[in-house]
């Protein structure tokens, strides 16, 4: 994708040289095939550093929150999301950022790369005309990429950035609207069952907070799984309390996650993490009419209260 | 060089009768060590576990005594030993190398009786690398794709056998005991081959002479801030590192009684240096991030004359967000020693 890339640096390099902001926050080539990674920059001569490709994986926003510089963030459909989410929790101020946006393709999930090579070791990635040309040492594999896209960029509907100040790159179709098929045939299993599953993969989880850390709503001072007084959760791996991580995370992140997929990316035991926030984003729509991040205006609807809301669940007889 | 020959197809068979053998295991995707039953269940073409083989010898959790009391009495009960010894197949020469940094925290001045039994108890069985991934740096830390340090016995591949190098005298005597056949000399004439494409094959990407000097002369450069800005503070690199050790220990308490267990920990988290007062010498990932690689680069090589890495590379390519430690340290590498 080399024109967005030359798009972008030049974006970028206006934003520095007319002082509109400080920072920006962009991707670059990583130290492997396949990996691009983040990159901060702040002077004209590192703007040739930035890059787009099929491998910008992680969510920027991350690295929004506690800053004081004005900053450019290059940001995909989900990106922005998460940027939307932050102004809207007073985390940024909508003023102090300028959004690159950039209507996403999907990005390329190289543990299914991986997988599909019978992880045979990639010495070089090239991407041509939306297929991935993958050379190792005694083979060459042409793949399809839209094939190899992360789960959460399969069932995305908002590829375009729904705010920006720069769009770069034309606004592409969206997917149909996600059918959150996965979540209703979860919900279709016998309550034992799906607690197995989850419990199955909740054991996989090593605590290394990989997923909470690479979640750009994550931002608390304090996580409750770091409190000694009181302390909240045991830190060993015990099945319990490592489930208790999950699902508190998920629920404190009901009506704000943007379905994004940082988490699960960034885990390396390949915990299903999503299943639990997909759950919670599907049952936000249908309760509420709400998905996070879409608009500024809208009121987040976990953080409001009406005085007929009916009240049920608080107590039921 | 001693050396024994073995079918491929045959060797765990012929070694897993009275151990509990940890060997390569697919899981969901994920290559693990893990107790096998039968050798079958074994992937010897692996090229590097998610997870490194240090838990088997030092777990995440691990109850250290459990207590509980009466109005007039209090008892400690301590966990029961291994019930039969272990043997821990397939590991790669980095991941046995790191065995023996681990020997040097937990087995030199200070004795961890825990780790100690576990390790006198279990034969190590490596298996060189004839190939090398792009994360790979072994070389550039003191190992290599043959290297049989902390090995009992190390595999060398040379098609449908393995040639079986003996390292040590718990391995000769497994290997007396289990009737291996002696390599003849056709078999170890293939050896040198095998080693020398391997290691010709190796790009560490990395060059670590005079990097410590440098390290601690550059303790407050802002380089750091550079070299740090993108990490998340995530505990990645540490928990599936084969050599950081770092730990914590809690109390797990039901009613008047409890257990005491000992869990990783890592220097990447906020906690690991907060003290009580609220004050945190560590307080972002700048000092944290510079923290893993002065105990590994230089401190580690203060007090125990070796470096804390063995290259294998599993931060480089599970870090979520890249943050290779090879390129900081050739960053750091490119100062200039300010006297």
């Amino acid at each position: 994708m080399p024109e967005l890339t030359n798009k972008i640096k030049e974006v970028a390099r206006n934003l520095l040289q007319q002082k509109k902001v400080d920072l920006v926050i962009g991707f670059e080539r990583g130290t492997m095939p396949s990996y691009s990674t983040p990159c901060f920059v702040r002077q004209d001569e590192e703007v040739d550093r930035l890059i787009w490709d099929s491998f910008c994986e992680n969510n920027l926003a991350k690295y929004l929150v506690k800053r004081s510089e004005k900053v450019a963030i290059v940001a995909k459909g989900c990106d922005v999301r998460a940027v939307v989410e932050l102004i809207k929790e007073n985390q940024i101020r909508r003023d102090q950022v300028v959004i690159i946006g950039i209507p996403c393709q999907g990005m390329v999930d190289r543990r299914m790369v991986e997988s599909a090579l019978e992880r045979k070791e990639i010495r070089e990635v090239k991407e041509k005309h939306g297929e991935l040309i993958i050379e190792g040492d005694d083979f060459k594999e042409v793949l399809n990429r839209d094939e190899f896209l992360y789960p959460s960029c399969k069932t995305c509907t908002h590829r375009n950035p729904v705010i920006y100040d720069v769009l770069v790159g034309d606004a592409i179709t969206e997917l149909d609207t996600d059918s959150y098929l996965d979540v209703e045939q979860f919900e279709a299993l016998p309550a034992e069952e799906r607690g197995e599953y989850l419990s199955k993969e909740f054991s996989k989880c090593i605590r290394c907070y990989a997923c909470r850390n690479a979640c750009p709503l994550c931002y608390c001072q304090e996580c409750f799984v770091d409190s000694s007084k009181p302390q909240w959760i045991g830190k060993t791996t015990d099945a319990s309390d490592t489930a208790i991580f999950h699902i508190m995370r998920a629920f404190h992140l009901a009506g704000r996650c943007v379905d994004c997929g940082a988490c699960e990316r960034a885990c390396p035991m390949g915990v299903d993490i999503r299943k639990l926030n997909r759950k919670l984003v599907r049952d936000v729509k249908e309760w509420f009419g709400y998905e996070a991040g879409l608009s500024l205006e809208q009121v987040a609807p976990l953080s409001t209260f009406k005085p007929g809301d009916t009240e049920e669940f608080m107590l039921n007889p | 060089m001693k050396a024994k020959i073995i079918k491929k197809k045959d060797i765990l068979d012929r070694l897993i009768n009275g151990y509990e053998v940890f060997a390569p295991v697919e899981r969901d995707g994920l290559i693990l060590f893990e107790t096998i039953g039968s050798g079958s269940e074994a992937l010897l073409g692996y090229q590097s576990s998610k997870m490194p083989p240090k838990g088997i010898l030092f777990p995440q959790s691990e109850t250290l005594f459990s207590y509980s009391s009466t109005k007039d009495t209090a008892n400690i009960g301590v966990p029961p030993g291994l019930e039969k010894p272990r043997l821990i197949f397939g590991i790669r020469p980095c991941d046995a190398m790191s065995f023996r940094l681990l020997d040097k925290v937990f087995d030199g001045e200070c004795k961890d009786p825990y780790y100690i039994n576990r390790r006198a108890t279990t034969v190590v069985v490596s298996v060189g690398c004839t190939t090398s991934r792009a994360s790979c740096f072994c070389t550039a830390v003191g190992g290599g794709p043959f290297s049989a340090e902390g090995s009992d016995l190390l595999l060398i591949d040379i098609g449908d056998e393995y040639v079986v190098q003996i390292v040590s005298d718990k391995g000769a005597r497994l290997l007396e005991e289990r009737g291996f056949e002696d390599a003849g000399e056709d078999k170890l004439a293939l050896v040198p081959e095998v080693i020398k494409a391997a290691e010709a094959s190796m790009e560490p990407g990395v060059e670590i002479y005079g990097l410590k000097e440098k390290l601690d002369n550059r303790f407050d450069d802002p380089i750091w801030q550079q070299l740090t800005e993108k990490c998340l503070g995530c505990g990645v690199c540490t928990y599936l590192c084969p050599t950081c050790y770092c730990f914590d220990i809690v109390d797990e308490v039901v009613g008047s009684g409890g257990e005491r267990i000992r869990i990783w920990d890592s220097c990447q988290f906020p906690l690991f240096t907060l003290q009580a007062s609220g004050v945190n010498p560590r307080p972002t990932v700048r000092e944290r991030f510079r923290q893993r690689i002065m105990h590994k680069f230089s401190y580690f090589v203060d007090v125990y004359d070796q470096i804390g890495c063995v290259g294998c590379g599993r931060c480089v390519t599970e870090c979520p967000v890249n943050l290779d430690i090879r390129q900081v340290l050739n960053s750091i590498a490119q100062l200039e020693v300010v006297k």
